[in-house]
């Protein structure tokens, strides 16, 4: 029998996935998906969370994440593309105008 | 035949997302990507959330990749050099390797209380899952679905003038 732990030690394993390609990768746009990445795992506990206590309230927040997902998506993409027009790349190696 | 199918789809997901980001090319990242997320939908109809299932397959596997996929195609980005694909690897590895443990750890000795709600897998066979979400959503959480809508709305704005060519 399938149990929450099952779900979550599956979430777990998706969100350090998601970590990894976070810190290790340069193309901004692999990042941006790393990151849909740990949300979507977070979703999964949220979900078998709600189902293990019989609780819909878990579920509406999945619902929420999905919109400030969607909200992100739009925003960042806008944000390449205008990064990539000023410096023809989206490498975040480049992106240095503030580094120390 | 439960269990059999969660180990399969499990692996599927986890596969799909080390395709995610160990692959050259960010077209094969996305289509790994689109992969984790019907994996997620399968994991959500097993887990009693059919709606749910709909909105993941709808939202993110159509609108959201389907976006990725536009800024990959608009940018012309070809494969990385092969110089250039990673950087700090060991500390990266180190942090992932220590977050796994902790969130492992927090799984297995982790307490759950409290919070217990009455919608049991009976109730949402019997009344439907998406007239549960849809009674929870337009009365405990009306304003937060409100707020939602002025986030939207401020999404779209603030996309429409990072992208305009004369700022």
């Amino acid at each position: 029998m399938i149990s929450v732990y099952h779900y979550m030690t599956v979430a777990a394993i998706l969100f350090t996935i998601g970590t990894y390609g976070v810190l290790t990768r340069r193309n901004a746009i692999v990042i941006f998906m790393s990151i849909e990445l740990m949300l979507n795992s977070v979703n999964l506990t949220f979900i078998a969370m709600s189902r293990h206590l019989n609780n819909m309230d878990g579920q509406i927040f999945v619902f929420f994440v999905m919109t400030v997902a969607a909200a992100e998506a739009a925003v960042g993409l806008g944000l390449m593309i205008a990064f990539y027009r000023n410096r023809e790349s989206i490498d975040v190696e480049d992106i240095n105008l503030l580094k120390w | 035949m439960e269990t059999i199918l969660f180990y399969i789809v499990a692996l599927i997901a986890v596969g799909s997302g080390l395709i995610v980001i160990l692959s050259r090319s960010p077209v094969n990242s996305a289509l790994g990507l689109v992969n984790t997320f019907f994996c997620l939908a399968v994991f959500y109809v097993m887990l009693y959330a059919p709606f749910m299932a709909a909105v993941q397959i709808m939202v993110y596997a159509g609108a959201i990749m389907v976006l990725i996929l536009f800024v990959i195609m608009l940018l012309n980005l070809g494969s990385d050099a092969g110089k250039r694909f990673t950087h700090g690897v060991v500390w990266a590895a180190f942090a992932s390797v220590l977050v796994l443990v902790n969130l492992l750890v927090f799984v297995k000795r982790g307490q759950v209380s409290g919070a217990q709600g009455d919608v049991t897998n009976a109730m949402v066979l019997d009344f439907g899952h998406t007239e549960l979400i849809g009674k929870a959503m337009f009365t405990e959480f009306l304003l937060p679905f409100e707020i939602a809508s002025i986030l939207l709305l401020v999404a779209i704005v603030g996309a429409v003038i990072l992208t305009k060519r004369e700022v």
